[in-house]
């Protein structure tokens, strides 16, 4: 019948369980000293122990800056850059620690999609070839025939025309290339797909048209996405569920709505009230919460809250006493209202819309 | 004036560029009928395909396009900044005074001076190997023989207080490796307003940037206009940027103005059809419910031996044959209000509600460069299912 039959009926399986569970992972990166022997001088905290689910068939929603860890921490899920410590479980099985070819057989389940178009496809081969080639790695179809239906199904299924497939990425522009790496994600017929900011390299019109499409695939397939990036209003508009990371941790999380309207981290107020809203009026009316600063080194991040030193509300509305708290004791992500956790002493909610 | 090959220097009588400014008294900056083509090995690219624009003083204009718009392009034009091997023409007046062909001497009294410029990406507008303090002083310095050293200094360090740039003194010392990507971009926007210009023209400003430091940078560019009382060209694909700080706006596509207004005017009630595609393909911060976006199908054209008729046609929803004839000059519908569009008449009233017009389709089947996807019909299901299995 159709090409994804297995997804659907896991999908339909009925599980509380989540189906990607994260505990205290965490990345370092070693810095090394300048002299003979490279000794490790320090280490850049690029993921400092975060918790994440991502249920089946919902789709968790990752954002935050430049340099917070997002990416990073895609990759070490999908053993591309493999943790330093915690635990990843997928359908209940240990990732982490995992060696390349006990990965393999889970890399059919677990796919990526990449931020840039241009760099991710072989421009040296054609189309047909590169959503091909996992089909064939992995020894999933067998002749000539079922092969060619069978990636013919698969670029239909993104939204390019299938009689182009015998063309090289060069002839298609970024939008299409981005569904050609989406069409060779869901080649194995996963259950989830980790997104690394897929729309950001593209103009707003194009972009669009892929965001359709992963929400198209998504329903359709039932399947569930970590949806990585850095625009908000492109993570909303997909997420059902959000994390915001700040230097390498999870600071807030919750549901879309709520997170949108009763953001209680200082971080995500500020995150939230610098995005432009395309409409004038209430751009004149909005009051924006400006950060003082930039975002600390993550190889050296600040005691305490890592944020205290951008916060405003540390700077204009905490006493001395209240502000010490806030040096020399981290807070814990921790439960403020249902289903909302929120990583700040003093946890209010802000409307900033 | 928007047929064929556009050779002539002075705009035809009536134009868009008199229709949008009847009064040039205190215009600044007057673009008129600019072109701008390059010669590649593939043929003459015409990037820059008459645009026209007057910047009064105290005025923010936004020029928002999408990559290859040629938005850039015109700015590099207006500052004299384009190749050699660019065949500029038109006319670009500042002041009065006409820029396109002056020698460079002459210009660079004007470059830094009275029209400033702010580029994208702060990590390469910045010298590496001077310090930011030599670099602020030396566009000082350019400018007025009779400032010293130490006075260039001081100045140099009032300019980064100004910016937000903390310990200012210590930091006028420092190079530009030692600045944050937010720091350099102050940097470079203290530079630019070291002259009190009267025009700042920022391409991209905040583009390279994250939304925090977006908004910090934003802040001070409102700094830098309040301090110099400078206008501003805002250049930018980022239609939320373009809400909160421009008076008019000026949208692009492929080369050409294609819609020009109010602000208020562009974002409610649009009357190009490219801008109600843009804004109906932006997904909103602010959306009360969930709303399916509505892309623009296709890619822009190649600005390589362009067919006659309007650019936009092969991926509008209004198309009709009649587009394809001549490519309809930008004109007036109403309120200063300009579109280039022969069925502009009947977006009056679709207001902000793209889902009219074009489609929720998650298809993208047509090559870049249109013909070899044309004849054939993809089997790709319903506009809305394009994923169907």
């Amino acid at each position: 019948m159709t090409i994804l039959e297995r997804d659907t009926s896991s999908k339909a399986a009925p599980t509380g369980e989540p189906i990607l569970k994260v505990t205290g992972m965490e990345k370092l990166f070693p810095i090394r000293g300048g002299g003979l022997i490279r000794r490790v001088v320090g280490h850049v905290r690029a993921v400092d122990g975060i918790d994440l689910e991502v249920h089946p068939g919902k789709v968790l929603g990752l954002v935050g800056e430049s340099g917070c860890g997002k990416s990073t921490t895609g990759r070490a899920i999908l053993n591309l850059q493999p943790a330093t410590a915690g635990s990843v479980l997928f359908r209940g099985r240990e990732i982490v620690g995992l060696s390349r070819s006990e990965m393999r057989p889970l890399r059919r389940d677990i796919q990526i999609v990449f931020q840039d178009p241009y760099a991710s496809l072989n421009p040296r081969l054609p189309v047909f070839d590169i959503v091909a080639e996992p089909l064939i790695i992995h020894n999933l179809v067998k002749g000539d025939a079922a092969l060619r239906t069978r990636v013919k199904d698969l670029v239909q299924m993104v939204g390019l025309n299938p009689e182009h497939t015998n063309r090289y990425p060069a002839d298609f522009s970024g939008g299409q290339r981005q569904r050609i790496g989406i069409a060779r994600a869901l080649a194995l017929e996963p259950a989830m797909l980790i997104l690394d900011e897929p729309v950001s390299a593209l103009d707003v019109s194009i972009q669009a048209g892929v965001i359709n499409l992963l929400e198209d695939l998504q329903d359709q397939l039932g399947l569930s996405y970590l949806f990585i990036a850095h625009d908000l209003s492109v993570v909303r508009h997909i997420s059902d569920r959000i994390a915001v990371m700040y230097l390498g941790k999870i600071i807030e999380l919750a549901d879309r709505d709520t997170l949108f309207a009763r953001p209680m981290h200082p971080y995500t107020q500020a995150l939230l009230s610098a995005i432009p809203i395309p409409d004038p009026e209430r751009e004149r009316r909005r009051e924006r919460i400006i950060l003082t600063g930039d975002i600390p080194s993550p190889a050296n991040p600040p005691s305490g809250c890592r944020f205290r030193t951008r916060c405003f509300k540390f700077r204009d509305e905490l006493t001395e006493d209240q502000q010490r708290k806030c040096i020399d004791l981290e807070p814990p992500l921790a439960q403020q209202e249902p289903g909302h956790t929120s990583a700040c002493h003093y946890s209010a909610v802000r409307t900033v819309l | 004036m928007t047929t064929g090959p556009m050779t002539t220097l002075s705009p035809a009588p009536g134009s868009a560029a008199t229709a949008s400014s009847p009064n040039t008294k205190d215009a600044l900056l007057e673009v008129t009928d600019l072109n701008v083509r390059f010669p590649t090995e593939d043929g003459i690219v015409h990037a820059v395909r008459g645009v026209n624009y007057t910047l009064r003083s105290g005025e923010v204009l936004a020029v928002v396009g999408e990559s290859g718009s040629g938005k850039s392009v015109t700015s590099l034009a207006v500052m004299g900044l384009l190749p050699a091997s660019a065949d500029i023409t038109g006319s670009v007046r500042y002041r009065g005074t006409e820029l396109l062909g002056m020698k460079d001497k002459s210009f660079s009294r004007i470059r830094g001076k009275g029209v400033a410029m702010i580029f994208q990406d702060p990590m390469t507008s910045l010298d590496p190997v001077y310090k930011i303090g030599f670099q602020i002083s030396e566009t000082l310095r350019a400018h007025d023989d009779s400032m010293s050293k130490k006075a260039a200094r001081d100045r140099g360090i009032e300019l980064l207080n100004l910016v937000g740039i903390p310990n200012a003194s210590d930091r006028i010392d420092q190079y530009p490796h030692e600045f944050s990507g937010g720091m350099r971009q102050r940097v470079v926007i203290a530079i630019a307003m070291a002259n009190q210009p009267d025009v700042i023209i920022a391409d991209e400003p905040t583009t390279a940037l994250d939304v925090t430091v977006q908004a910090q940078i934003l802040e001070v560019l409102n700094t830098a206009m309040a301090e110099t009382g400078a206008a501003m060209v805002l250049i930018t694909h980022d239609l939320g940027v373009v809400a909160g700080v421009a008076d008019r706006v000026l949208v692009m596509y492929a080369g050409r103005p294609v819609e020009m207004g109010h602000v208020d005017e562009i974002y409610y009630r649009p009357r190009m059809p490219y801008t109600l595609g843009l804004l109906g393909s932006m997904p909103r911060l602010d959306a009360t419910e969930h709303q399916r976006l509505t892309p623009i199908k296709g890619s822009p054209p190649s600005l390589v031996n362009m067919p006659p008729g309007c650019p936009f046609g092969p991926r509008c929803p209004l198309h009709i044959d009649a587009c394809d004839e001549i490519e309809p000059p930008l004109i007036e519908v109403g309120g200063g209000h300009l579109a280039a569009c022969i069925r502009s008449e009947e977006l009056r009233g679709t207001g902000t509600h793209a889902e009219k017009i074009f489609d929720a389709t998650a298809i993208d089947d047509v090559l870049i460069g249109g013909a070899a996807g044309d004849d054939t019909v993809a089997e790709v299901g319903s506009s809305s299912g394009g994923a169907q299995v």
